[in-house]
């Protein structure tokens, strides 16, 4: 098993292991720590992709740098979900190799016992995110 | 009804003034017996974030539903959720929400469906509240479990697919958005697509995007500028037969509750299908373009 997928592995045994109510305290814990963008970024826009499947603003790009992937997102405050979403792919890809983001699983969102908390339709943007940060790594390889 | 009514001047002039209260009579009433506050979100977090103290929350999505059929739970299931959050028969039930209270004029619908008698919205949701700098609480409220009296669902405001059919040529009423009506895009700006395989509008539907309906504060328009609206330049009669659909229902609870409660008109169904049904439906009739 790679190091991401034990990752993948332990946040799911984290959410699993919680009745279904605390897992949204989790994921909440999560939005609170989404790092925010550095001002490089934040001050141009459009160096960063918008993620149409989030039903709200949420943008994102990646550098990858001797191989390390670094992951940048931004996402409201005032919609903490689709926050928590990205802070959890965030805190899973970020300082990975291209490698490791690249073959990450693309079932990540469904395999985190969220479904139940937040409802399948909430997770698609979850998926969106993820799949654009895999192409985002794939093109700058 | 034991709990007093909103006596503010704009909500005494809709048809129905007792499903209607403001921020200021909830920020008065909330604590009083009888009174339950009620939370109904898009953004399953927000109530983690901080909520009207002493609110309970109520989820569309993972809570109102059967997790299998595509239906709301039964009978049975939704008494014991309702009693679960302390409310009763005879609690007055004050819902509030994110989104200019789609979701709170969904989960309204939907007790309605079970004959929930007195239950009001919030005008201007949780928007107006936080702009106004009112309290927030993350604290879990202390809810005593009551004894909710199972009824049978009534259908009388729910359309299904067949009632649309059999309805075609009466006034139905689109509320999504203009390229959603036309046909162009197949789901909401900025929202995910969520698999309808034609895009278009029922045949004979008019569009009257939800929003119209709402000032910027997030709060409904007054009943002059509503009746102008609808009754005026798209020309529904109060006695018409109406079937107001969107997406998946949301957006239209909250047309439907400015038709039916805000304006009166008697005759007034939410076909919660909507559009992601009817656009997957087998052989049913659809309309592209601007024309209904």
């Amino acid at each position: 098993m790679s190091s991401l997928d034990s990752a993948v592995a332990e946040l799911a045994a984290d959410f699993a292991d919680l009745p279904v109510a605390e897992r949204l305290n989790l994921l909440l814990e999560y939005s609170e720590n989404l790092p925010e963008i550095p001002a490089r970024l934040s001050e141009h826009p459009d160096l960063l992709e918008r993620v149409v499947e989030c039903q709200s603003p949420v943008f994102l790009t990646v550098e990858v740098e001797s191989d390390i992937v670094k992951l940048f997102i931004t996402a409201p405050r005032l919609a903490p979900t689709t926050r928590g979403f990205a802070s959890i792919l965030h805190s899973l890809l970020d300082g990975r190799t291209s490698g490791e983001v690249l073959t990450a699983s693309e079932n990540i969102p469904d395999e985190l016992s969220l479904a139940e908390a937040v409802s399948p339709l909430r997770l698609r943007g979850m998926r969106g995110m993820l799949a654009r940060i895999k192409r985002q790594v794939e093109k700058q390889l | 009804m034991t709990i007093g009514l909103d006596t503010d001047a704009k909500i005494n002039a809709y048809a129905h003034p007792e499903v209607l209260v403001s921020t200021s009579w909830v920020a008065e009433n909330k604590d009083k017996d009888g009174v339950v506050i009620v939370e109904s979100d898009e953004d399953v977090l927000l109530y983690q974030v901080g909520h009207i103290p002493g609110a309970v929350r109520l989820d569309w999505h993972t809570e109102l539903n059967d997790p299998e059929v595509r239906d709301y739970l039964s009978d049975e299931a939704m008494a014991s959720l309702l009693g679960s959050k302390g409310i009763t028969r005879d609690s007055t039930v004050i819902l509030y929400g994110d989104k200019s209270n789609w979701w709170a004029s969904y989960t309204l619908w939907v007790l309605k469906l079970w004959g929930h008698e007195d239950v009001r919205l919030m005008d201007g949701g949780r928007d107006k509240w936080l702009a106004e700098g009112r309290e927030l609480s993350t604290e879990a409220p202390t809810v005593t479990p009551a004894n909710y009296a199972a009824s049978k669902r009534d259908h009388s405001l729910r359309a299904f697919r067949d009632d649309v059919l059999a309805h075609l040529g009466k006034p139905l009423i689109d509320v999504r958005s203009p390229q959603e009506y036309t046909g162009e895009r197949t789901h909401m700006p900025d929202y995910p697509e969520e698999g309808a395989l034609r895009g278009g509008h029922i045949p004979g539907a008019i569009s009257v995007p939800w929003a119209s309906a709402t000032n910027e504060d997030k709060t409904f328009k007054s009943r002059q500028e509503l009746e102008d609206l609808y009754l005026g330049e798209n020309k529904l009669q109060r006695d018409d037969e109406v079937i107001v659909y969107c997406r998946i229902g949301e957006r239209s609870s909250h047309s439907w509750f400015v038709l039916y409660y805000l304006l009166g008109l008697k005759n007034v169904r939410n076909y919660d299908g909507s559009w992601t049904e009817w656009g997957n439906l087998v052989g049913v009739p659809i309309a592209k373009g601007e024309r209904p």
